[in-house]
């Protein structure tokens, strides 16, 4: 006995309905907004004045240093991720014997899903001035400074965001069909020739993955830089929470939030042509 | 390599050691350890602040895990009878919740609230008889949890989907050739091999909520949420009992996903 088509239509709408409402409410209207208010005037006791201008986007470059910061460090940040993750996921899915495999993969991820807040405060002990200073000084190396800078917010995004890169890297390479290697051997290629003429290529949409969703996260960081930048490194982030929170001056915060979600997607689009080149990548979840 | 992966493991669990180790700190400042005592343990937990910012902190993380899994799930069983466009439609609404950063939805969901409640705030008035004090709506609870949810209502489609796709159609086909109900054969057939993924949903969506900074920073109007409380103790100076209360929120998620982890793996490797 099958259902009839009208019960199976009036079903499926009634348990969509819930969802379809906060996507339209919680996410679409959302944005909307935003962008109606990127074009408005900032009202003179702060807030949003109704108006159609293009001065916010015009005012842009006052908050240079934040996307500059951002456009530099994100990049780099994931780069070095993933250069950290890769050689964990290709050890965890080719060297590690099958019992432990999954154990050791669990430990990697179960930092990602605690608290990024914690963790990240961690580093401020480490980094600050009785940390790791205190311990280059009884070495003989003094004045080093590492919190409030760069380098600090670097590690800061290596530690947080790694086990998202190691994810998807590791189940590429786990996909991948070992004979492959076993031939490449066989035939007599290098260790070195076999990786990077078959492991390397065959474990791209899993980088490729791997990439987009810290680059994604990096961009919109924001306590990574406060805890760690210290106001030195700032991103559009810290930029954002002070235009908002702070100053009150919602529209102009409106079209950096704007240009923030178009410079991401203008990035993603482009990444993804670069890389998957027309193959259908298709997501990992992340757990 | 094994120890490079050593080295790599040391990186990501010695933070985390430092933080439950000074939680233990006997010593007043909290970059010296002076002995090992639990304390800060005793002042965090009797400090009412940070049970006010925890009472909060678990009722939205509760609601957010309820609503997302009844949601999540109601949808992920109505989209695998979608298709065209509206399903194309919906799966991309599904992974731009869960891709767009928290800082945009935080703030957009600022914004657009706070528009629609100036706006009806007076209507509401109006409506109102006279000398009753009418509702005034504002951020509180219910934003923080409404924001949470669009996340992590994505999260539990997305796994209790992936459940479903490796579900054996079989079993569903015998039920309702065997004449069971509908619902009959949702209860008996389709709940018991999906509820692991349910369960696992529930409680990464708690775990989301419960350690969600960013997102209650902007949405969360006048409550305090323990991360809220945690990032505002830290902006005045590190104290062992910020420690004490960091470990409590870390010992929180580590026993959910330990929990969630166990039931996503069981039956999916046999």
């Amino acid at each position: 006995m099958r259902e009839d088509g009208k019960t199976n239509f009036w079903l499926t709408a009634a348990l969509l309905a819930p969802t379809s409402m906060w996507f339209l409410f919680m996410l679409i209207l959302p944005l909307i907004v935003i962008l109606v208010f990127s074009f408005g005037e900032r009202a003179a006791v702060g807030g949003y004045a109704a108006g159609f201008t293009l001065e916010q986007y015009a005012n842009l470059p006052s908050r240079l240093k934040a996307f500059q910061n951002t456009m530099v460090i994100a990049p780099v940040g994931t780069l070095l991720s993933l250069l950290v993750a890769y050689p964990l996921a290709y050890y965890l899915a080719l060297r590690v014997n099958r019992r432990y495999k999954l154990i050791l993969l669990v430990l990697v991820i179960v930092p990602f899903w605690t608290s990024l807040l914690v963790r990240t405060y961690a580093w401020i002990f480490i980094l600050g001035g009785r940390g790791i200073p205190t311990l280059l000084e009884f070495i003989g190396i003094e004045g080093v400074r590492l919190i409030n800078t760069p380098g600090a917010v670097l590690v800061g995004i290596v530690y947080g965001y790694l086990p998202l890169m190691v994810f998807p890297i590791f189940v590429s390479l786990e996909k991948l069909d070992k004979t492959l290697l076993e031939a490449s051997s066989d035939l007599g290629g290098s260790p070195l020739k076999t990786f990077m003429q078959i492991t390397l290529p065959l474990s791209t949409p899993g980088i490729a993955t791997g990439c987009m969703l810290v680059f994604i996260l990096l961009m919109g960081e924001f306590l990574i830089p406060a805890f760690l930048g210290g106001g030195k490194v700032f991103f559009i982030g810290n930029a954002l929470v002070d235009l908002f929170l702070q100053s009150r001056n919602w529209p102009f915060g409106a079209a950096v939030s704007v240009t923030l979600v178009v410079i991401m997607l203008i990035t993603v689009t482009l990444y993804m042509r670069l890389i998957m080149r027309g193959k259908t990548g298709r997501d990992e979840s992340l757990m | 390599m094994r120890i490079y992966a050593i080295a790599v493991f040391l990186f990501l669990y010695v933070p985390i050691g430092i933080i439950v180790l000074f939680s233990f700190n006997a010593g007043r400042h909290a970059s010296e350890l002076r002995g090992l005592s639990i304390q800060w343990y005793g002042k965090a937990l009797s400090n009412p602040f940070v049970g006010d910012a925890f009472t909060t902190s678990l009722i939205v993380a509760l609601s957010v895990a309820v609503l997302s899994s009844l949601m999540g799930t109601a949808a992920a069983l109505a989209l695998q009878r979608l298709k065209g466009s509206l399903r194309v439609l919906f799966d991309g609404l599904i992974y731009i919740s869960v891709m767009i950063p928290g800082i945009v939805i935080g703030i957009a969901t600022l914004v657009a609230l706070v528009t629609v409640f100036d706006f009806l705030n007076p209507i509401l008035a109006s409506l109102w008889p006279e000398g009753v004090k009418p509702p005034k709506l504002h951020m509180g609870y219910a934003s923080v949890i409404a924001a949470h949810t669009l996340f992590t209502m994505s999260l539990v489609i997305i796994l209790v989907r992936a459940r479903i796709a490796g579900m054996d159609r079989a079993l569903i086909e015998a039920s309702m050739d065997l004449y069971a109900t509908p619902w009959r054969t949702f209860y008996q057939v389709t709940l018991p091999q999906i509820y692991p993924a349910i369960l696992a949903g529930f409680l990464l969506s708690f775990t989301f909520s419960f350690d969600d900074f960013i997102i209650s920073f902007f949405v969360a109007g006048a409550n305090t949420t323990l991360p809220i409380y945690i990032f505002s103790s830290i902006r005045r100076g590190i104290t062992p009992e910020v420690n004490a209360i960091g470990t409590m929120v870390l010992a929180v998620s580590l026993i959910l996903l330990m929990t969630a982890q166990f039931l996503l793996r069981s039956r999916v490797n046999r």
